[in-house]
């Protein structure tokens, strides 16, 4: 069956009160930005309160479907079928054929649904349902009426045209990306960060990322990798800037100060300082990490603190009650699980110690610090005048 | 400077076999199974590489086989080989520091209920004889060693080996893969005693995806791709003239002005083996210099991980490979440095130098300079 429309529904935007139509504009704006990578053309109109995505054009079903499926702010979308208004004899037919092709025998329980956007249709919607009802009674034997709860609710609406659906295939919920300003994302190239990245993303918050290089430590492919992930990511969150930046000459000169169960904690605090820096450089609001309490010694409560400390902006870290098992559910169904678990060193864990601290005292740390006095500030300015900005579509 | 080491990974094409692959592929692009005009010249090409290979080897041409490489090579010759012999035993005898290309269709004919047997090596990497011997029951069908190893350039004694087999097993076939050694040791299988020997293309300065496997008319393989019965239904599917075309070249080129060649090859191997040793730290693996293939150099660098030497070489323009740079996929430690009794400690930091004729002493010594100027900062910054 070919259907000419989706209907897209919208779930919390709903609820919103005079800036609404900020929501439906930014929805319309990210479905176009999604659809513009199908082949075929569309058109993305707001009509009385709905949205629709008209195909103008041959187009791939599964291919659209699934690009819709990944635009925050769709909670459901409804295939649905455009027929001329030749009388009601040929729309009871139409319908049937519909019925037909879509379950087959249809053995249903169902209700008719009419509605009218045009009041000089000769029935009102009341006798269109039972009118309805009754061919499609006639023409299935095993199909019959629940009003109260139909497995198939088969929704008519008259306008111009006729528009027909009964099904509606899950979207992703959310929010529309850019309803909820920009943050920045430390991604890694584990499996947590990108997560944490979709989760954000996904309440309308549009991301930027940065990701600590350290040649020759860490190989051409672990950026690579990195690469491929903000990729994945961006193709729920529409384009990120990446911020690629060169942590080896920090990480040696930690490494050579300060003592070594408390370099993870130390180079933590320069890339938030980092990560921070791009952030206000960008017009962020905030810091994303895949953080999660006591994965390892610096997701420690103490670590965090100790991590959190250097930060002015929040940092926000969706995850962080989360188990492993069920950050690598999501991991699985956003596909970055496949692309994560690739085995190229990052730089958290060249240098690590076997007993890392894991409940770091701040004024301990800050005193190792000032080990670094000398030459951080030249160092953290080197890495930020060299950082290389990466565009992901 | 650039220096490209690495070419026991890969090589670069000779001009000449990228040019005669160019024209195959725009002027000449027949099919060789075509019965016009454009088949027979198609065709012509295939009959020369043939011709070429069949002449470096002392061999037939109709023994020649094409494949898409060296792992197609060494599959077709082992499962091939053993299924085709399977009623005169169950046998099958293979050493402890083979490619995964020969090991992993051993390991898969082991659960296919063949009686596999590893063979040990010495702290050089050469098959120990002796295990060999006692190994060789009646039942053993098939028998398959490296020439050159790959990672340490170990070579084994195959004239040696096939005696051995041939007299205490004759029915037995001795598979060679000579994927390293071809174009670098002058091989006639006849004479030496080898039924089956494996050949890539693209170790020798030829295309990537082709390669071929010489199969003695005696014995006996059964085809592992079916198909069009292309090349007497040993191998379906439609000859790949072009690459076969440039593996010919690539294979007569090699063996043109060969002793020049080798003996180049084996100053860069002593200038680099020498400057080594003089370092701190540092053991070079495998057989004495002259004994050992003319290309290849494995060495450990105590202290530096293998990973970050090759990146900081990288960064100098200088190409090697951390052990065998097949393996960048897996973390475990390989099996061959693990066969010659190297600590994984020991393992983690061996890296591999591959020369080629074209390589010249500056690179050497800057190879050589670099190490020295990078090995002291590399040394400091270690995981504890």
């Amino acid at each position: 069956m070919t259907f000419h429309s989706f209907l897209i529904k919208y779930a919390e935007i709903g609820l919103k009160g005079k800036n609404r139509y900020l929501f439906e504009d930014a929805l319309v704006r990210q479905m176009e930005f999604a659809l513009a990578k199908v082949e075929g053309q569309f058109k993305v109109r707001k009509e009385q309160g709905r949205i629709y995505v008209d195909c103008l054009s041959e187009y791939d079903y599964d291919e659209t479907v699934e690009a819709l499926q990944r635009v925050f702010g769709i909670a459901g979308i409804c295939p649905v079928v455009v027929l001329e208004d030749e009388g009601f004899e040929k729309l009871g037919q139409d319908i049937v054929k519909y019925l037909r092709d879509l379950y087959g025998e249809f053995d249903k329980s169902f209700k008719v649904h009419a509605r009218r956007g045009r009041k000089n249709y000769p029935m009102t919607s009341m006798e269109l349902n039972a009118e309805l009802g009754g061919v499609i009674l006639n023409a299935f034997a095993a199909c019959h009426v629940d009003v109260h709860e139909p497995q198939v609710l088969l929704c008519v609406e008259i306008r111009e045209k006729i528009y027909v659906y009964s099904e509606t295939i899950p979207g992703p919920g959310g929010m529309p990306v850019g309803t909820n300003g920009k943050a920045m994302l430390l991604l890694s190239g584990g499996i947590d960060s990108p997560v944490a990245g979709y989760m954000i993303s996904k309440r309308g918050v549009q991301i930027d990322a940065v990701y600590f290089h350290a040649p020759p430590y860490t190989s051409e492919r672990a950026k690579q990798k990195v690469v491929d992930l903000a990729k994945l990511v961006a193709k729920y969150s529409g384009p990120i800037r990446l911020h690629v930046v060169n942590f080896t000459d920090i990480q040696l000169y930690i490494y050579e100060k300060c003592p070594h169960d408390e370099l993870t904690i130390i180079m933590r605090r320069y890339m938030m300082k980092i990560a921070e820096h791009f952030a206000k450089e960008n017009n962020c609001l905030g810091l994303i990490t895949g953080e999660s309490i006591g994965q390892v010694a610096s997701q420690t409560m103490h670590s965090l603190a100790a991590t959190n400390e250097v930060c002015t902006l929040p940092v926000y870290r969706p995850v962080i009650g989360f188990d492993k098992q069920d950050i690598v559910d999501i991991a699985l169904k956003i596909n970055t699980y496949e692309t994560s678990i690739l085995p190229f060193e990052d730089c958290c864990t060249i240098f690590v110690a076997k007993h890392p601290v894991t409940k770091p005292n701040i004024k301990v740390i800050k005193r190792s610090e000032t080990h670094l006095e000398e030459k951080i500030d030249q160092l953290m300015e080197e890495a930020i005048s060299t950082t290389e900005i990466i565009n992901i579509e | 400077m650039e220096a490209y080491l690495d070419n026991s990974a890969t090589t670069r094409c000779y001009k000449e076999v990228a040019d005669l692959v160019y024209q195959v592929m725009l002027e000449d692009y027949g099919n060789p199974s075509s019965m016009h005009q454009k088949g027979v010249e198609a065709e012509n090409y295939v009959k020369d590489a043939k011709e070429h290979i069949a002449k470096t080897l002392k061999v037939n041409e109709k023994e020649i086989l094409f494949t898409s490489g060296g792992t197609e090579s060494n599959n077709l010759a082992l499962i091939g080989g053993a299924m085709a012999n399977r009623r005169a035993g169950n046998r099958i005898i293979t050493t402890a520091v083979e490619h995964p290309a020969v090991s992993a269709p051993m390991q898969f004919l082991k659960e296919q209920g063949f009686d596999l047997v590893i063979l040990p090596v010495d702290g050089q990497g050469v098959v120990k004889m002796e295990a060999l011997k006692e190994a060789l029951t009646p039942e053993t069908i098939l028998v398959s060693t490296m020439y050159v190893n790959n990672e340490i350039g170990a070579v084994e004694p195959v004239e040696e080996i096939a005696k051995l087999v041939h007299e205490n097993c004759p029915k037995a076939l001795y598979h060679v893969d000579a994927i390293q050694a071809f174009g670098k040791y002058r091989i006639f299988p006849k004479k030496a005693g080898i039924d089956l020997l494996s050949v890539s293309g693209h170790k020798i300065h030829g295309p990537k995806g082709v390669g071929f496997l010489y199969i003695n008319e005696k014995a006996r393989i059964i085809p592992q791709i079916l198909g069009g019965g292309q090349q007497n239904g040993m191998r379906s599917g439609t000859d790949n003239v072009p690459g076969i075309a440039g593996l010919g070249l690539a294979a007569k080129m090699s063996y043109e002005q060969f002793e020049e060649k080798i003996s180049h090859m084996y100053e860069l191997k002593k200038q680099l083996v020498e400057g080594l040793k003089k370092m701190d730290g540092v053991i070079v693996n495998g057989m004495p210099v002259m004994e050992g293939a003319p290309h290849i150099v494995s060495a450990s660098f105590l202290g530096v991980r293998s990973e970050v030497l090759l990146h900081t070489l990288e960064d100098r323009g200088i190409y090697v490979s951390a052990g065998s740079a097949c393996s960048t996929h897996k973390r475990a430690g390989s099996p061959t440095l693990t066969a010659l009794g190297m600590k994984k400690s020991q393992m983690e930091t061996t890296v591999r130098f591959s020369f080629e004729e074209e390589n010249t002493k500056e690179q050497i010594d800057y190879c050589l300079q670099v190490l020295q100027e990078v090995l002291p900062m590399l040394k400091k910054f270690t995981r504890h």
